[in-house]
């Protein structure tokens, strides 16, 4: 039975720490399908986690919380959009100067909102995401490491499915990938192919903050300078290992959610270096890449900028 | 483009940047004006400010340099972190535990660094090149690879050193300082008592990295433009179909343009350990000198001479910043809004060009006016 909670117990670790990667990258595919590069999915998901944190302090209420993240995630994604959309921005510049707007910006307004201090003051923890299961099974009980998680994790994975719905079974699905694949095409048949690509570009933003906030308000109680480090990235590669699709980046979170549990349970028994282990989630997703994924191929008008009279 | 246009839309980004930054001073509640007065102030008010604001920028100034020569082959470097770490734990290890003359074993330790930044970046030029996995992700995760394993190596017994979160230090022999016991000794500080601007320009740990890194900005320039490797690499960024019709081979390029971008940054690791830090510390997170240099190469749109004056921007703005929480109590990153803006306007020329225009188009219609 020890054996047994224990695996119950990684697979909820990274089921928890692969929640925050699944928003973000979900944002990635729907941008990245629409044609445009967002490598600022990191800012975006580090404002969304400072202002979830940050709401959620001030208000008591996590969702609230929530809420807020998308929105300060849609108002940095709105700035990538003008750029890229209707300036016709280089998209990769556009999205490393987002990585250092949404940074700066969180911690800037982190220091002006709690008297100069470099993280949030750590939320109350019955004002912390919800565990909608939780008390339903035996506590600590293999179904219970598993299926006690909380509210944001379960969203995430309805979302995966509603992203999956919206891209291959709705009108404005196929617009948004006709839009990244042969945009001309796209206008032709009398689709708005900037309106497509503000509203791609904005939910991505939504998406990148609520996963931010799925760290800063459920995996942990409040926002810091490390947070989220590296975590929009992390999501940004499974995109591209998940060939562009909603359930394909959910695989590659999962996957990386997965390597971290396991290195988080081997540091627990002591025996491996923890700087080993911690490095063991990035070597896995190369050894990965490298056995079952090769050439990747995304939308074929991904990254163009796109102008309509040329 | 011309190269003059670009150099406007650069000023005027830079103008931008100053602006948006200012505003959210005063948005915060404090005085732009007085908070930009600090940081002009804070590099130019003295000598010791002045060779602060080179020993920082040098280290930008040669991840910038990576950065862009990995544009114009048409990769995209994320790695240069990683190469950094790579850089300076290597360079530490030899700097420490070898036994060479002075002069040679700085040199050493900084090829050997550079070395190892080289072959680390070259991994992704590999993976790339044999298994078509896309550079971006595998830089971003060697770039965690590379630090924790830098974390492991330090926390390695004899390289560790006891009761600090950091390697033992370098041996003297091995330092870049530029008089680093001649300012110390008798000698050198009568000297120096005599000579106050001398003395204070010394103080801050001034090094030879500053000459390396604008000799190396010289060099890419030079293997960029006027050599046969520097055309076949700029030729696959350009087009690659093309440039594997006439016979290169894309493949190798690949690889080598990856390694040459990572012996830069792993450089810029090197002379930060050997001429200031003088040892590798445990990191909890990336120090950012690989992100920095991407923002240092799109400001000098990827020409490596103008990534002196772009990283001696960067550099500046940066110690500068830090310099307002202590006066005023304004945030620092600030510094990083406004970086964030020039980089976000340069992204779109498109619009400086409109604005541009508009300008021009007033001014016309003033002199219109005129001569009526």
């Amino acid at each position: 039975m020890k054996i047994l909670n224990d695996i119950g117990g990684i697979i909820g670790i990274s089921l928890m720490y692969s929640a925050p990667l699944i928003y973000t990258s979900l944002g990635g595919v729907l941008t990245e399908n629409s044609g445009v590069v967002n490598i600022g999915l990191e800012g975006m998901m580090t404002i969304g986690a400072f202002a979830g944190a940050t709401v959620a302090y001030f208000t008591g209420n996590p969702w609230i919380g929530f809420i807020a993240a998308g929105i300060a995630g849609a108002l940095l994604a709105l700035l990538h959009a003008i750029a890229c959309v209707t300036f016709t921005a280089d998209q990769v510049v556009s999205g490393i100067a987002i990585n250092f707007i949404g940074p700066g910006m969180a911690l800037f307004l982190t220091k002006i909102f709690f008297d100069g201090a470099a993280m949030t003051i750590p939320i109350d923890l019955n004002d912390k995401m919800p565990r909608p299961l939780d008390g339903l099974f035996t506590q600590g009980s293999f179904i219970d490491s598993i299926f006690n998680q909380y509210a944001t994790v379960y969203i995430a994975f309805i979302l995966v499915f509603l992203v999956w719905f919206m891209l291959y079974k709705t009108r404005i699905g196929l617009r948004i990938r006709s839009v990244g694949e042969h945009p001309k095409a796209a206008e032709t048949l009398g689709v708005n192919v900037y309106k497509v690509k503000y509203l791609a570009v904005i939910l991505s933003g939504v998406l990148a903050g609520l996963g931010g906030a799925a760290m800063s308000i459920a995996v942990v109680s409040n926002f810091r300078n490390t947070l989220i480090s590296g975590q929009g990235f992390i999501a940004l590669a499974a995109v591209i290992f998940g060939k562009w699709k909603p359930q394909g980046a959910m695989w590659g979170c999962l996957l990386f959610g997965a390597a971290q549990g396991i290195s988080i349970y081997l540091g627990r028994s002591g025996v491996i270096s923890s700087q080993l282990l911690a490095m063991l989630p990035y070597i896995i997703t190369i050894i990965v890449l490298i056995l079952f994924v090769g050439e990747s191929r995304g939308p074929a008008a991904n990254g163009v900028p796109y102008e309509r009279n040329k | 483009m011309n190269k003059g246009n670009k150099i406007v839309i650069t000023f005027i980004s830079i103008l931008f940047g100053l602006i948006v930054g200012a505003l959210a001073l005063l948005i915060a509640g404090f005085n732009p004006l007085e908070a930009y007065q600090i940081m002009f102030q804070g590099i130019f008010g003295s000598p010791k400010y002045i060779s602060w604001t080179i020993v920082r920028s040098t280290p930008l100034i040669l991840t910038g340099i990576s950065v862009a020569f990995a544009f114009k082959t048409g990769l995209f470097n994320i790695g240069a972190e990683g190469q950094y770490i790579i850089g300076s734990l290597v360079a530490t290890l030899v700097g420490y535990f070898f036994e060479l003359p002075i002069v040679i074993h700085a040199i050493v330790a900084m090829l050997a660094g550079c070395l190892a930044a080289a072959i680390w970046g070259g991994i992704a030029g590999l993976l790339k090149a044999r298994f078509g996995i896309n550079e971006v992700i595998t830089t971003i995760m060697l770039n965690w690879t590379a630090l924790y394993f830098s974390n492991y190596v330090v926390f390695w017994e004899p390289f560790k050193r006891p009761n600090r979160d950091a390697s033992q230090q370098i041996l003297d022999t091995a330092s870049i300082e530029i008089l680093e016991n001649w300012k110390v000794s008798d000698a050198g500080r009568e000297f120096l008592s005599n000579n106050q601007f001398l003395k204070d320009f010394l103080n801050p740990p001034v090094n030879f990295g500053f000459i390396i890194a604008i000799l190396v900005a010289i060099l890419v320039w030079y293997i960029l433009k006027h050599t046969t490797l520097g055309y076949q690499l700029k030729a696959v960024g350009f087009n690659r179909d093309a440039a594997e019709y006439g016979g290169i081979d894309i493949k190798k390029n690949m690889v080598v343009a990856m390694m040459i971008a990572g012996a830069i940054a792993g450089l810029a690791g090197a002379t930060q350990v050997l001429g200031v830090s003088k040892e590798t510390a445990i990191l909890t997170a990336a120090e950012g000198y690989g992100f920095d240099g991407m923002a240092v190469a799109l400001i000098a749109s990827s020409n490596p001479i103008a990534c002196i004056p772009a990283g001696l921007l960067f550099g500046g703005l940066k110690y500068a910043g830090s310099k307002l929480q202590p006066s005023i109590g304004a945030p620092l990153e600030v510094i990083n809004i406004t970086i964030g803006v020039i980089v976000f306007f340069i992204a779109m020329p498109k619009l400086i060009h409109i604005l541009q225009s508009a300008i021009s188009k007033r001014k016309r219609g003033v002199k219109v006016e005129n001569t009526k």
